[in-house]
């Protein structure tokens, strides 16, 4: 390793930092605006959430069932049977709900947007919306960012519930166990520190997909190659933030609770 | 202020030189080691059309996106209508840039919307029109003008290239501005569309009274469009003139764009 090349990747790298945090500071100017974009905001969470409900839905479903399955001969082995739909709550709803989620969200929703923000960039549009006065990052950016925070935590509820359901179904498999019975299990055992900091911690995510789905279709560089890879790095980067969001998130939650 | 301007204009005689509404003084601009502008100086006049042409790569485009504040020069100063661009803070840039069309070289219309919505996207956004009613209207009038009233409801993936610059076009004068910059307007039509373009071209600096810089190497486009060409090579401007002036230069670079 030579030193000159060792400086120069200090360099790059301080420069994307400070670029990021220029970009940040931007996209929260442009949220707390008077000027947001209502309606775009909404076609966003309809592209986002709702489009993206089937891939977490049917992960999710089958992610319950399969823990159920998994689980039961250890659970039995110790007689605590009774035990699995508590078991599979929490895990769910503290921990594999919103990481399965942001997963698949910065697969599909974080590639989607740095995807189409780049084409949108290399084919000289956003540059366009720009010179015309308007304001991309406002119409653009905040309106996806904003709505990945919002969609991530309603995708998570639905996924968790799902879950629960397919380990429901799970259960039925070897014996018969009365719906009401198992849910009113499954949710007895939650409190209030399952929940919030999971869900938190969701919104979290949303932001992580969105900020970086945007700034890397947003920091496209010239040429077509360049869609390509601003969605595959947008989806490496996403998904390394999620794992990191989450052992923060987990870390501080554990102190305090 | 205000007053007092009008006031002079109205005592001026009638053969004043127009005024200056774009000049550019010693811009000079690098990408890494490469310097490819060294020394630009260009005045455009009020309702005037300039054509800058030269070979590919030699910094045309980057000229008009300084004009503009995309691109930021190393030296030299850029005054638009009166205003020091680089001077400018954001909302000011936005301000000016109201008052600047730029049309792409690949038109860039927002390819998720159809062209009605590309054609309202700068009156809602930019100019904050609420009115529906004056929307439709300006959207119906500019498409005429552009001649492509019936392709108000396709999407841009549904359009030729020479639609495309159309509407373009369209989506670029909605807002009246007052002076436009054309990049390479006909690059990339056939000669009889790129011809129908440059009257086109034409026709909107008579009805808009705009003045224009249009950068091209369509021998056919500045022939029908300029006032005055320069020729651009190496980071400079090496040549300036009428068409038939440039047409009888005995410069060797300015004579091998007109054969
Ligand atoms: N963002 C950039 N980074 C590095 N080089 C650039 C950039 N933009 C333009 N260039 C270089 O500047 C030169 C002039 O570009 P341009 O103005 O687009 O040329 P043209 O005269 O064909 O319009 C080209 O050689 C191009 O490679
Ligand atoms: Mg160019």
């Amino acid at each position: 390793m030579n030193i000159e090349t060792n400086k120069l990747a200090v360099k790059t790298w301080l420069e994307s930092a400070g670029d990021t945090c220029i970009f940040f500071y931007k996209f929260m100017r442009n949220t707390f605006s008077i000027e947001f974009e209502w309606s775009e905001f909404v076609r966003q969470c309809y592209e986002i959430g709702y489009k993206s409900f089937t891939l977490v839905g049917i992960t999710s479903f089958i992610m319950g069932t399969v823990l159920i399955i998994q689980l039961r001969p250890t659970m039995v082995d110790f007689g605590a049977e009774s035990m699995l739909p508590k078991i599979l709550t929490v895990a769910i709803f503290r921990e594999i709900g919103p990481v399965i989620t942001g997963i698949i969200c910065a697969g599909k929703i974080a590639s989607g947007i740095g995807a189409e923000l780049g084409s949108m960039k290399v084919t000289e549009q956003i540059d366009s919306m720009e010179v015309s006065g308007a304001n991309p990052m406002q119409y653009l950016v905040a309106t996806r960012i904003i709505a990945c925070c919002l969609m991530l935590p309603l995708l998570t509820i639905l996924g968790n519930l799902l879950s629960l359901l397919g380990g429901y179904l799970a259960m039925n498999f070897t014996d018969k166990v009365s719906f009401y019975l198992y849910f009113s299990k499954s949710f007895n055992s939650l409190t209030f520190t399952d929940y919030l900091p999971a869900m938190l911690k969701t919104v979290l995510f949303g932001f992580a997909i969105g900020f970086v789905g945007c700034y890397k279709g947003y920091n496209a560089n010239r040429g077509t190659a360049s869609v390509g890879i601003a969605a595959n790095s947008a989806v490496v980067t996403a998904s390394l933030w999620i794992f990191f969001i989450d052992i923060v998130v987990v870390l501080i939650t554990n102190l305090l609770f | 202020m205000e007053d007092i301007k009008v006031k002079e204009e109205r005592s001026a005689p009638q053969d004043t030189p127009a005024e200056a509404v774009i000049t550019v003084s010693h811009l000079s601009k690098s990408f890494g080691d490469k310097q490819v502008l060294k020394d630009i100086n260009l005045t455009l006049k009020k309702g005037e059309n300039i054509v800058v042409m030269g070979k590919s790569g030699e910094g045309k485009s980057i000229t008009i996106q300084c004009i503009v504040g995309m691109q930021e020069p190393d030296s030299g100063s850029v005054k638009v209508l009166g205003k020091e661009v680089l001077e400018l803070n954001d909302e000011e840039l936005k301000e000016l840039r109201k008052r600047i069309g730029f049309l792409f070289q690949s038109a860039a219309l927002y390819d998720s919307m159809s062209v009605r919505d590309n054609l309202s996207f700068p009156l809602t956004k930019v100019l904050k029109i609420k009115d529906q009613k004056e929307i439709d209207q300006r959207i119906e009038e500019m498409l005429d003008s552009v001649g492509l009233s019936d392709a108000i409801d396709k999407m841009p993936s549904d359009l030729s290239g020479g639609m495309l610059k159309r509407v373009g076009l369209a989506r670029t004068l909605i807002v009246k501005p007052e002076i436009m910059l054309y990049d390479e307007p006909t690059t990339g039509l056939d000669p009889i569309t790129g011809r129908e373009i440059s009257h086109l071209i034409v026709d909107i600096q008579k009805k808009y009274k705009t003045s224009s810089i249009i950068i091209t190497h369509d021998l056919e486009c500045a022939k029908i469009t300029a006032n005055r060409i320069l020729v651009m090579s190496e980071g400079e401007y090496i040549a300036e003139g009428t068409y038939d002036e440039l047409q009888s230069s005995d410069n060797e670079l300015v004579k091998s764009f007109f054969i």
